[in-house]
C-alpha cells in the first residue's frame, strides 16, 4: 500500500512538470508559428499606415515606443518608492513594529486588485482632472499597478538578509543612512529580481492603460498625448478578420517577448557591474 | 619587537608566580577603563541581567565566561549600545567609559561605538573590496585624503598579518577570502576606526583551529594597545590568552579574578562545578 502511494504521487509529480512544460511549448510554438513570417523589418521600425488594420502596409513601432516609455516611466516611479518603503519598513522600524505589519498587509491587499480596477480608478482620477488618456496617465496608473509587486518582493528578500550586515555596519559607527547605502548595495540582485518581476506584470497588461495610456497610431511627443502599447496593439490585430493583420498579433507577442527577455538580460548585467567593489 | 617584549614578559611572570595577578589587580584600581554600575537589563519583561557591577582593567584581556543564556552577549552589547536598535530591551544602571556614562543624557551613540570595535560571531565582510571594507570606517568618520587612507589600510592590514596574503588582489571582492582571513579582516576593519576597546563575542567559534590560534595571538598582541573584552565558550580559550576573568550564571556576576586564581583555586560552588564540566 505504501509502495502504492508512493508510485502514484510520483506518476502526479513527473505529470506536473509534463504540463508546464508541455504548455510552455505550445505557447512558444504558437506564437512563432503563426507570427514568425509576418516578423519583418518594417513591422518594427514602421508606424502603422493607412489601412494598416485591414492588411496594408505598416508596423507597430507606435505601440513598441509606448510599451517603453510606459514601462521606463513607471518603472523609475515605482524604484523611487519602492526603495525608501523597504528600507524604512525593514530597517528604520523596530522588528515588530505594527505599523510596518499594517504596510505589509496594505500591499498584499494592493497585489492582489486586478489591473483593470487599477485602470478604472486612474480612469476616475483621470476624469476628476479633467486629463485626457495620455502616456501621463498610462505611467501612473501602470505605476499603482507595479508598486506593490516591486514592494512586496524586494522586501521579502530584504526580510531574508541576515542581522549581521547591519550590526556590523552600526558596530563601526555607522548612521541608518551610510547603513542602509551598504545595504542595498549587497541587495542589489534582489532589487533587479523585484524590478524584472514588476515588468513582467506592467509590460503585458492591457486592461490598465485601456483607459489610461488610450491608442494611436502615432509616437507619443509630449506627456499629455496619448500613448500605443503592445498588448493593445496585438488586441486590435486580432480583432481584424484578415489572417494577415492576426498573423502579425502573433508577431507583436513575438515582439514584447524578446523586448521583455533583453530588459531581464540587461538589468541582470547592470546589476553584476554594480555589486562589484567600489562604494 | 612587541613580540620579544612580550615573550621577555612572560618570562618574568614565569619565573615570579604571582606577579601576572599583582599587575591586573592594580590595573584594576589604578586604570579602570569600563566600571558598570548597578545594570540590569530586560527584554520584554524578562530580566536578562540583574544587578551587574563590575570594573574592566585597561590594557588587558578580560573573558566573559559561563553558560549559554547567562547574559554574556547582552552584556558585550549594552557596552556599544547595540540594544538601543531593539526597542525591547530596557536598560537601567550606569556603564562608565572613561569616566563618562554611556546611557547618560546627551551622549553621542555613534562616538560610543566609535570607541568599540566589535568582533561578531561570524564573520561579515561588507560586500565591496578589501580595500573598501577597511576604508569604510575610516571614511565614514570624515577621512577624505587618499593617501592617509592606504596608509591606514595597509599599517591595519599588516597588523593583523593579512596584507601579505591579500595585496595581490586587494581590489577584489572580500567575500571570495576564507573565513579565517575574512575574521582577521573584519578585526583590521575594526581596528582602522581606531577604537579603544575590542570587543569579540565568541569571536573564534566559527573558525578552525589554526584560525582561532592566529586571531587569539592577536588578541595578545592587541592588548598592548588596546583594552580588550571577549565573550567566550571555550573555557581552555579563556585560560589561554585572558588575563582576568568574570564568570556569569544566569544572569548574575557569580565570580571574578585575575585568570591564574580563578581557575587554581575558585571560591564558590557554582564556578567549581562549571569549571570541572558539570554543568555548561
Amino acid at each position: 500500500m505504501k509502495f502504492l502511494e508512493e508510485k502514484i504521487f510520483k506518476v502526479i509529480m513527473i505529470c506536473a512538470a509534463m504540463i508546464i512544460l508541455f504548455v510552455l511549448v505550445y505557447i512558444i510554438g504558437t506564437v512563432f508559428y503563426r507570427g514568425f513570417h509576418s516578423l519583418t523589418l518594417d513591422m518594427i521600425t514602421k508606424l502603422p499606415g493607412g489601412g494598416f488594420y485591414l492588411g496594408k502596409e505598416g508596423g507597430v513601432l507606435n505601440a513598441i515606443v509606448g510599451s517603453l516609455y510606459i514601462i521606463l516611466g513607471a518603472l523609475a516611479i515605482s524604484i523611487l518608492l519602492s526603495v525608501p518603503l523597504v528600507m524604512f519598513i525593514n530597517f528604520y522600524l523596530p522588528a515588530k513594529s505594527i505599523f510596518a505589519s499594517l504596510i505589509r498587509f496594505s500591499l498584499d491587499i494592493l497585489f492582489g486588485i486586478p489591473s483593470i480596477v487599477y485602470g478604472a480608478f486612474g480612469f476616475a482620477i483621470m476624469v476628476y482632472l479633467g486629463i485626457r488618456a495620455s502616456l501621463l496617465g498610462g505611467i501612473l496608473t501602470v505605476a499603482m499597478l507595479i508598486m506593490p509587486i516591486m514592494m512586496r518582493s524586494f522586501d521579502e528578500i530584504t526580510r531574508l538578509l541576515s542581522r549581521d550586515l547591519p550590526d556590523a555596519l552600526l558596530s563601526l559607527g555607522a548612521t541608518k543612512y551610510e547603513m542602509t547605502k551598504v545595504i542595498l548595495r549587497q541587495l542589489m540582485p534582489g532589487l533587479v529580481t523585484a524590478i524584472l518581476l514588476a515588468v513582467g506584470r506592467g509590460i503585458g497588461d492591457a486592461a490598465t492603460v485601456l483607459f489610461t495610456a488610450g491608442y494611436t497610431d502615432n509616437i507619443p511627443a509630449s506627456l499629455n498625448q496619448p500613448a500605443a502599447t503592445l498588448p493593445l496593439s496585438i488586441f486590435f490585430q486580432l480583432g481584424s478578420p484578415v489572417e494577415e493583420v492576426q498573423n502579425r498579433a502573433y508577431a507583436s507577442a513575438i515582439i514584447l517577448t524578446v523586448i521583455i527577455l533583453i530588459l531581464s538580460f540587461s538589468a541582470r548585467y547592470i546589476s553584476s557591474k554594480f555589486s562589484k567593489n567600489k562604494l | 619587537m612587541i613580540s620579544q617584549n612580550h615573550q621577555h614578559a612572560d618570562d618574568i611572570t614565569n619565573s615570579f608566580p604571582g606577579m601576572n595577578e599583582a599587575i591586573i589587580l592594580r590595573k584594576l584600581i589604578v586604570n579602570q577603563s569600563i566600571r558598570v554600575e548597578n545594570l540590569d537589563v530586560y527584554i520584554e519583561e524578562q530580566h536578562i541581567l540583574k544587578d551587574i557591577n563590575m570594573t574592566i582593567p585597561e590594557k588587558s584581556i578580560t573573558c566573559i565566561i559561563g553558560p549559554s543564556g547567562c547574559g554574556k552577549s547582552t552584556f558585550l552589547k549594552t557596552l556599544n549600545r547595540m540594544h538601543d536598535e531593539t526597542p525591547e530591551v530596557k536598560i537601567t544602571g550606569k556603564v562608565f567609559v572613561d569616566d563618562e556614562n554611556i546611557y547618560g543624557p546627551g551622549v553621542n551613540v555613534i562616538d560610543t561605538r566609535k570607541k568599540m570595535g566589535l568582533l561578531a560571531q561570524r564573520p561579515c565582510p561588507l560586500p565591496m573590496s578589501i580595500y573598501e571594507n577597511v576604508a569604510y570606517g575610516p571614511r565614514i568618520h570624515g577621512i577624505k585624503r587618499r593617501k592617509a587612507i592606504n596608509q591606514t589600510i595597509i599599517q591595519y592590514l599588516q597588523y593583523v598579518g593579512l596584507w601579505d596574503e591579500v595585496r595581490e588582489r586587494i581590489h577584489t571582492s572580500a567575500t571570495r577570502l576564507s573565513i579565517g582571513q575574512q575574521q582577521r579582516l573584519c578585526l583590521a576593519r575594526g581596528l582602522a576606526i581606531e577604537p579603544e576597546y575590542i570587543l569579540g563575542d565568541e569571536a573564534t567559534s566559527a573558525l578552525d583551529p589554526l584560525s582561532t590560534k592566529k586571531i587569539e595571538e592577536l588578541f595578545v598582541k592587541l592588548k598592548e594597545k588596546y583594552t580588550i573584552i571577549l565573550v567566550t565558550h571555550t573555557l581552555r580559550q579563556a585560560k589561554r590568552i585572558a588575563d582576568y576573568i568574570i564568570f556569569m550564571y544566569l544572569g548574575k556576576i557569580i565570580e571574578e579574578g585575575p585568570t591564574e586564581s580563578f581557575f587554581s583555586n575558585p571560591k564558590k560552588q557554582l564556578t567549581r562545578d562549571y569549571l570541572s564540566g558539570s554543568f555548561s
